[in-house]
C-alpha cells in the first residue's frame, strides 16, 4: 500500500519545493518506488529543480482530464532509479484538478509506488487542498520566522478538519515538522527562534531540521536535489531526515554553533 | 561577535519577542478554530436584534462557544453603552 505524504507550510518561499525533491530523491535512494508531484498549477517548479523541465510532454492535468495516460506524463529521474516525477500543468484555469480527479491519478499510482510525494502550492487555496486532501502523512516545512509558524499552525488545523482522513474519522494525518533555514549562531545570539521553540509553538514531532546552506542555492542552479550533494551539510541533513521518515532513529545534527578560531571571533564576528 | 560589538551597548534578543508574540496568536486562533462556522452569523443577527433598542457598535457584542465534557455553553457579552 503506498504512502502519500504532502509537504505543505501556507507560507511561501520556504523550501517546500526544495524538501520535496530531497525527500523524494531520498526515499527512492533507499530502493522505494517513488513519485513526486507538483501540485502548483500554473507555477510549475518542481521540474526545474529536479532538471526535467525539457522533458515535460504531458502534466497533470492532462492525465486528469484524460488527454494523457500516467504512462505517457510521467518522467524517470535520470539520476536515481525508481523515482518518477508528474510535472504540473501550466494552464491558468486553477481548477482543473478536480477532487475526484486527484483521487483517481492517486488511487492509480498507489497500485505501483511505495511512496508518493505531494508538492503543495503556497496558500490556503484550491491547489494546496487537493494536495493535502488525500495525505497520510504530512511534513510541515516551517522557517524559523513568525509569519512561517504561524502559516505552519493554521496549516495543521487545516489538515486536521479538511483532510480525507478527517473527514472519515480515521486515525488523523501523521504530522512531521521540518524546520529550514535553521541559522544556529543567530539563535546563539538571541535573533531567531530556537529550534526548541517552533516545537513548543507547532507542538509536532520533529522530523528533521535544514540549516540555511549556501549548498541549496547551488543545487538548485543546477537542478540537483541538495541531497545528492553529500558532502553539504544540508544533503546530510535531508538524508537523515528521510532515514527518520522511514523509521530510524538519528540524532539531530546542525543544530550548534560551529566553533570558530581566536581570530576570527574576534574580527571577523 | 567582534570585538567593537562587544563594547556597543547589547540589542535585546528579538526571538522571545517574536515567541511570546507567536504564543499569543497562535493561541487565540486555535480557539477560533474549533468553534463551529454558523458563529460569526450568529454574531450579526445578534446584534441586529439588539441595535433594534440600544444602539451599540459591532465590537461590543461576543459570542463564544465553550464545550465540556458533556455539555456547551454559548456565553454571550453584550458591553452596553453608558448613557
Amino acid at each position: 500500500m503506498a504512502k502519500i505524504i504532502v509537504v505543505t507550510s501556507g507560507k511561501g518561499g520556504v523550501g517546500k519545493t526544495t524538501t520535496s525533491a530531497s525527500i523524494s530523491t531520498g526515499l527512492a535512494k533507499h530502493g522505494h518506488k517513488t513519485v513526486v508531484i507538483d501540485f502548483d498549477v500554473g507555477l510549475r517548479n518542481l521540474d526545474l529543480i529536479m532538471n526535467c523541465e525539457r522533458r515535460v510532454v504531458y502534466d497533470f492535468v492532462n492525465v486528469i482530464q484524460g488527454e494523457a495516460t500516467l504512462k505517457q506524463a510521467l518522467i524517470k529521474d535520470k539520476r536515481v532509479e525508481t523515482l518518477y516525477i508528474l510535472p504540473a500543468s501550466q494552464t491558468r484555469d486553477k481548477d482543473a484538478l478536480s477532487l475526484e480527479g486527484v483521487g483517481k491519478v492517486l488511487s492509480e499510482l498507489a497500485e505501483t509506488f511505495d511512496y508518493i510525494i505531494c508538492d503543495s502550492p503556497a496558500g490556503i487555496e484550491h491547489g494546496a487542498l487537493m494536495a493535502m486532501h488525500f495525505a497520510d502523512e504530512a511534513i510541515i516545512v516551517t522557517n524559523p520566522e513568525i509569519s512561517s509558524v504561524r502559516d505552519s499552525d493554521r496549516i495543521l488545523g487545516i489538515l486536521q478538519s479538511k483532510s480525507q482522513r478527517a473527514k472519515d474519522g480515521q486515525e488523523p494525518v501523521r504530522e512531521h515538522l521540518l524546520l529550514t533555514r535553521y541559522n544556529p549562531e543567530r539563535v546563539v545570539r538571541g535573533e531567531m527562534l530556537s529550534v526548541g521553540d517552533v516545537e513548543e509553538i507547532l507542538a509536532i514531532p520533529l522530523l528533521g531540521v535544514i540549516p540555511e546552506s549556501q549548498a541549496v542555492l547551488t543545487a538548485s542552479n543546477q537542478g540537483v536535489p541538495v541531497i545528492l550533494d553529500d558532502s553539504s551539510d544540508a544533503g546530510q541533513a535531508y538524508e537523515d531526515a528521510v532515514a527518520r521518515l522511514l523509521g530510524e532513529k538519528r540524532e539531530h545534527r546542525f543544530l550548534d554553533t560551529q566553533k570558530k578560531g581566536f581570530f576570527k571571533r574576534m574580527f571577523r564576528g | 561577535m567582534s570585538l567593537l560589538d562587544y563594547f556597543r551597548s547589547k540589542k535585546p534578543a528579538t526571538a522571545s519577542i517574536a515567541k511570546e508574540r507567536l504564543q499569543i496568536i497562535v493561541a487565540h486562533e486555535r480557539g477560533r478554530r474549533d468553534q463551529p462556522d454558523y458563529l460569526p452569523q450568529l454574531q450579526q443577527e445578534l446584534i441586529a436584534v439588539i441595535r433594534k433598542y440600544v444602539q451599540i457598535d459591532d465590537d461590543m457584542v461576543q459570542v463564544q462557544l465553550d464545550k465540556n465534557d458533556s455539555c456547551s455553553v454559548l456565553e454571550l457579552n453584550v458591553t452596553l453603552p453608558e448613557d
